[in-house]
């Protein structure tokens, strides 16, 4: 064992000297940290996405980089690593990785550095997440107007206010067109278990649910539907190819131009701190084409699309009631952002329970 | 609940629980042996991407399943070189064959993901099937479940009714004695070994092929480590694997269905409900159970080096 | 053809270090040429995985803090396994001495007056609530015959729900915008770094000096005597009245506090806040270090530096080389087999008898 001190302390010292600060590259160097494997072809797919979508716009210009299936007890070393290595931009995209960042981002004031879905900012570190729940609200519509049975099925992941609030718009939607629609939720507990998933899929269509949808990132839960003959929303990525006669449209993240503006701006040498929260109108939230439905409700789901587009339509436009019947959006306005990201409550109507 | 709601609800237990059961049964015939394979999992996971990737070349669902099958024999009989030929310890190896085949499988599949098949088809016999109550329960599956199902059977009438299962047991409770009787302890186990990383490959290339027919890194979440749970929990017994993995897969599928009804409890509580079940259904087990002398197989996991 | 295993008489101290080294070198080969069958040269990769995490004091401090906890779990482990004890369970101790830990943690945050006593009182809660964890599958083996195996794997994922209950729930940042995560812990609740604006932090140290007590109790001790020689001789053991009850309770107690001791520094050190996932599998992974390092302390050391340092070049080898995750995970897998089948070498009289048993290949 000493001898392994002794050459850890030697060795610390050799490299003391020998190291500097990171070398400074021609093009810029652009890091992702991905919390699943790229292939999940869900969450961390789309933003390996938008990874290929930078090479291929800026292509002299930028040189990409990523670790993939990052714990998060082991990320601030993998950020760290990645502005070792001379990365001038880098984005971290899980949650789980925000007190990690704004650590590494304190060690390297040059580096700039994008979190996903956090709150948390510094001088050098900006926050960006897309407004899901604007594209749940569309689907709630869709929804309620197709359901037969009257029950809908909602495989649901972790507690937090991204999944509780995309919950609370997909239940508003759905109410909108059909004030008696039930929702029936399942939490699964995991981002990504394509049995389970599959498992809580048709628990829901055997309690009589005749449309699903999820915030879980696999396909299975779509073919469920399929198999069964009835009708799902994907997650993430556009899934048609997986349920060509079940989807009828997903909620698709999409961050190549955030990704690209953001590069720009490094480059450009205008890059600043900033929070954005971008919806359907920066095109961040993407819906996939609207299929396997009759055109009245195509109509209407475009015709939502389009208002929540010009800002015609708000999906937390009160009167929002919580459960117990109190009123937590007044008639006349809007829920404020603050809310909305930290939503722990449901909608009236949804007989679910939250942990608390 | 009507009479259509229970039945689909045994439809799902029992798919649920069918690659626990064939990964399950494999390891069984491994431990009754007297090796214990903890690389389940990886063989599990190898079996999902390769049964996928060859089902996706040649078109053929059932090539897949062999392919799949196939790949979980071949990191097998890597395990069993290890261990049954070159005498390293089971334990150790296991974990390592675990990590090795999460690492080949993510290699193997890296070009096929997003690819979707049709799932396997299903038993679908004309009146039978249609049988109100029972008819998708007996005869509404695929082939992989009526598999598992004959795997059970046989293993337990190799076990039980044949010479050579016998042999394979006596391996299992003492290496030493049956090597000096002249029987080929090293040749029984290598072979055992075989067919657990076979069966563990196939229940792999289920879940890639009729479960959630898509291939997806790490697609199998711990199901191997489950399979192995239950060959424990089963005290060695095929007909008590194929129970225990249908009252896992029941609590799983019984937890959904309590949250889909609107029970109201923490979601982390309904999820913990399989594995406090399994250990408590365990404790019952040996309370009922006289006490004094282990059910296992006694040379598990030791370590056999024939010196003549 | 046949293959004869003569046990040595003693391990061959030669062998003992040239067994590993070349298995090291099967590894190195086989993984230079998938390398190079990806298009990257072998010995560029090789440089990233093996030589680059060595080359900078900060990616040498990255390979302590994540050998030590694999190592100090693992030399708990150790104890259990001479004993023929199965505790696969050390993640869900390691759960449960992060939570208990940075329960205290949570409950002192911002509390006035002294703050000298918090610290102590978590690595104190984190190692009684590892010991108290793995005391369920000790004392169910002990009263009631169940198997250890089970019950210590089917507790990892209780305790990983138990802890995601906690930080969504009773435990989480009321200012936290109800993410899933406690409060930042105060300084005084932080394990103090070694060098200033470094990363390297006191849990580093507390995992040496554990290792170094289990050394010592191992080798020096009646009681470590004991646990030797359940394991090579368990009729000896009996003959001479040691008490498989007692025993078996007291490796387990061991265990689980080195599992809890190693989660609540972790928590206290890198992590600094409670969250869902306080640990990339440490606790099985502690497993195989604890085999690789043939269940003897020192071993123990140089296999979680191993482990630590392909960890790290693999990162390394993603960001500069491209070479995918799996790749690195296959050749950890094939790096440990190799490993662990050379190991053969070091015990055995390995024997090719030609003939024999005719052309059947195993006997």
């Amino acid at each position: 064992m000493g001898s392994i001190v002794t050459r850890l302390a030697g060795a610390l010292l050799c490299a003391a000297v020998a190291a500097g600060p990171a070398r400074a590259a021609d093009k810029l160097k652009v890091g992702f940290v991905y919390v699943g494997p790229v292939a999940d072809y869900g969450y961390s797919y789309q933003h390996d996405l938008s990874r290929k979508a930078l090479a291929e716009a800026l292509p002299g210009a930028v040189e990409t980089t990523f670790l993939e299936n990052v714990p998060e007890a082991d990320s601030e070393r993998a950020i760290e690593k990645l502005a070792r290595s001379g990365a001038g931009l880098i984005f971290t995209t899980s949650f789980g990785f925000m007190e990690p960042t704004l650590k590494v981002a304190k060690k390297f004031p040059t580096v700039k550095f994008e979190h996903a879905t956090g709150y948390k900012r510094a001088g050098n570190v900006s926050t960006y997440s897309a407004r899901f729940y604007e594209g749940r609200y569309v689907c709630g519509k869709i929804a309620g107007k197709l359901s037969k049975s009257g029950t809908v099925g909602y495989i649901a992941s972790f507690p937090i206010p991204e999944v509780v609030s995309g919950i609370n718009a997909f239940m508003l939607g759905a109410q909108s067109v059909n004030p008696d629609i039930k929702l029936k939720i399942v939490w699964v507990n995991t981002w990504f278990d394509p049995g389970k998933e599959a498992e809580a899929a048709k628990a829901l269509l055997a309690q009589g649910a005749d449309i699903l949808t999820q915030h879980t990132d696999s396909a299975a839960p779509l073919q469920e539907a399929e198999k069964a003959g009835k009708l799902a929303f994907g997650q993430s990525s556009d899934q048609y190819r997986f349920a060509p006669k079940a989807q009828l449209t997903s909620i698709v993240d999409d961050w190549n131009g955030y990704v690209i503006q953001e590069a720009r701006a490094v480059l450009d040498g205008t890059w600043k701190s900033h929070d954005s929260w971008g919806g359907i109108k920066d095109g961040m939230v993407v819906l996939a084409p609207f299929t396997n439905m009759p055109d009245d409700v195509k109509a209407l789901a475009e015709e939502t699309k389009q208002g929540i587009v010009a800002g015609r339509i708000h999906p937390f436009e009160g009167p929002v009631l919580k459960q117990d019947g109190s009123v937590a959006v007044k008639a006349g306005e809007r829920a404020p952002d603050p809310m909305i990201l930290g939503m722990n409550w449901y909608v009236k109507g949804i007989d679910d329970r939250l942990t608390q | 609940m009507s009479l259509d709601i229970v039945q689909m609800v045994l439809v799902t237990v029992l798919a649920a629980a069918t690659p626990l059961i064939l990964a399950g049964i494999g390891e069984l015939v491994v431990e009754r042996s007297g090796v214990l394979n903890l690389g389940v999992e990886g063989m599990m996971v190898l079996g999902a991407a390769a049964g996928f990737a060859v089902a996706a070349w040649t078109g053929s669902t059932g090539l897949g399943a062999l392919g799949g099958a196939g790949a979980g024999l071949l990191l097998a009989a890597l395990f069993g070189l290890l261990t049954v030929v070159l005498a390293a310890n089971q334990v150790a190896s296991g974990l390592a064959l675990t990590i090795l085949g999460l690492g080949l499988s993510g290699l193997v599949g890296a070009g096929y993901v997003g690819m979707k098949r049709d799932p396997a088809p299903h038993l679908d016999l004309p009146g039978l099937t249609d049988l109100p109550g029972i008819g998708r329960l007996l005869f509404g599956h695929d082939a992989f479940v009526y598999a598992a199902l004959l795997l059970v059977a046989g293993v337990w009438w190799f076990l039980w009714r044949t010479r050579a299962g016998l042999t394979l047991r006596a391996i299992g409770d003492d290496h030493a004695a049956t090597h000096a009787l002249g029987l080929k302890v090293r040749k029984v186990r290598f072979l055992a070994v075989l067919f657990g990383g076979a069966c563990a490959g196939l229940a792999g290339a289920y879940l890639s092929l009729a479960y959630t027919p898509f291939w997806a890194p790490a697609m199998t979440a711990g199901r191997g480590w489950i399979a192995l749970a239950l060959v424990v929990f089963a005290s060695w017994r095929p007909l008590r694997v194929a129970a225990g993995a249908l009252l896992f897969g029941g609590a799983t599928v019984l937890q959904l269905h309590a949250q889909a009804a609107g029970l109201g409890l923490p979601g982390q509580l309904l999820s913990a409900v399989p594995y406090l079940a399994t250990i408590l259904a365990l404790v019952l087990l040996s309370l009922g159970r006289r006490r004094g002398g282990s059910l296992a197989p006694a040379a598990l996991g030791r370590v056999f080096a024939p010196s003549r | 053809m046949r293959l004869d295993l003569l046990p040595r008489a003693r391990r061959s101290r030669r062998l003992d270090l040239l067994a590993p080294a070349l298995a090291f070198l099967a590894a190195v080969l086989i993984g230079g040429i998938a390398v190079a069958a990806l298009g990257v040269p072998p010995g560029q990769a090789f440089l990233t995985y093996f030589v680059a995490p060595l080359s900078e004091v900060w990616s040498l401090q990255e390979v302590a803090l994540k050998a030590a906890p694999l190592a100090l779990i693992a030399t708990g482990l150790a104890f259990c396994y001479r004993a023929n004890l199965w505790n696969i369970g050390a993640e869900g101790q390691y759960v449960a001495g992060g939570l208990a830990g940075g329960w205290v943690a949570v409950a002192a945050h911002g509390s006035q007056g002294p703050t000298a006593w918090i610290l102590p009182a978590m690595l104190l809660a984190g190692t009684c609530a590892g010991i108290a964890y793995a005391m369920i599958p000790a004392l169910l083996r002990v009263r009631l015959g169940v198997s250890e195996i089970l019950t210590s794997l089917m507790l990892v994922y209780v305790a990983q729900l138990l802890l995601d209950y906690m930080v969504r729930g009773p435990l989480r940042d009321p200012q936290g915008y109800n993410f899933p995560q406690s409060v930042s812990f105060d300084d005084a609740a932080r394990l103090p770094l070694l060098m200033a604006g470094e990363s390297l932090h006191a849990g580093v140290l507390i995992g040496l000096v554990g290792i170094g007590l289990a050394a010592l109790v191992l080798t020096r001790t009646l009681f470590g005597f004991e646990v030797r020689t359940v394991g090579a001789s368990p009729r000896a053991a009996r003959f001479a009245g040691f008490s498989d009850a007692r025993l078996t309770l007291a490796v387990f107690a061991i265990s689980g506090g080195a599992a809890g001791l190693a989660g609540i520094c972790e928590v206290a050190g890198r992590i600094g806040q409670l969250q869902p996932e306080i640990s990339p599998g440490y606790g099985f992974t502690a497993i195989i270090v604890a085999f690789l390092g043939r269940l003897s302390p020192p071993g123990i050391l140089l296999a979680a530096l191993v482990i630590a340092l392909t960890t790290i070049g693999g990162e390394g080898a993603q960001i500069d080389l491209k070479l995918p995750l799996d790749l690195t995970r296959a050749f950890q897998g094939l790096l440990l087999g190799l490993v662990l089948g050379a190991d053969v070498l070091t015990r055995y009289h390995v024997r090719i008898v030609p003939g024999g048993a005719g052309a059947k290949g195993i006997p």
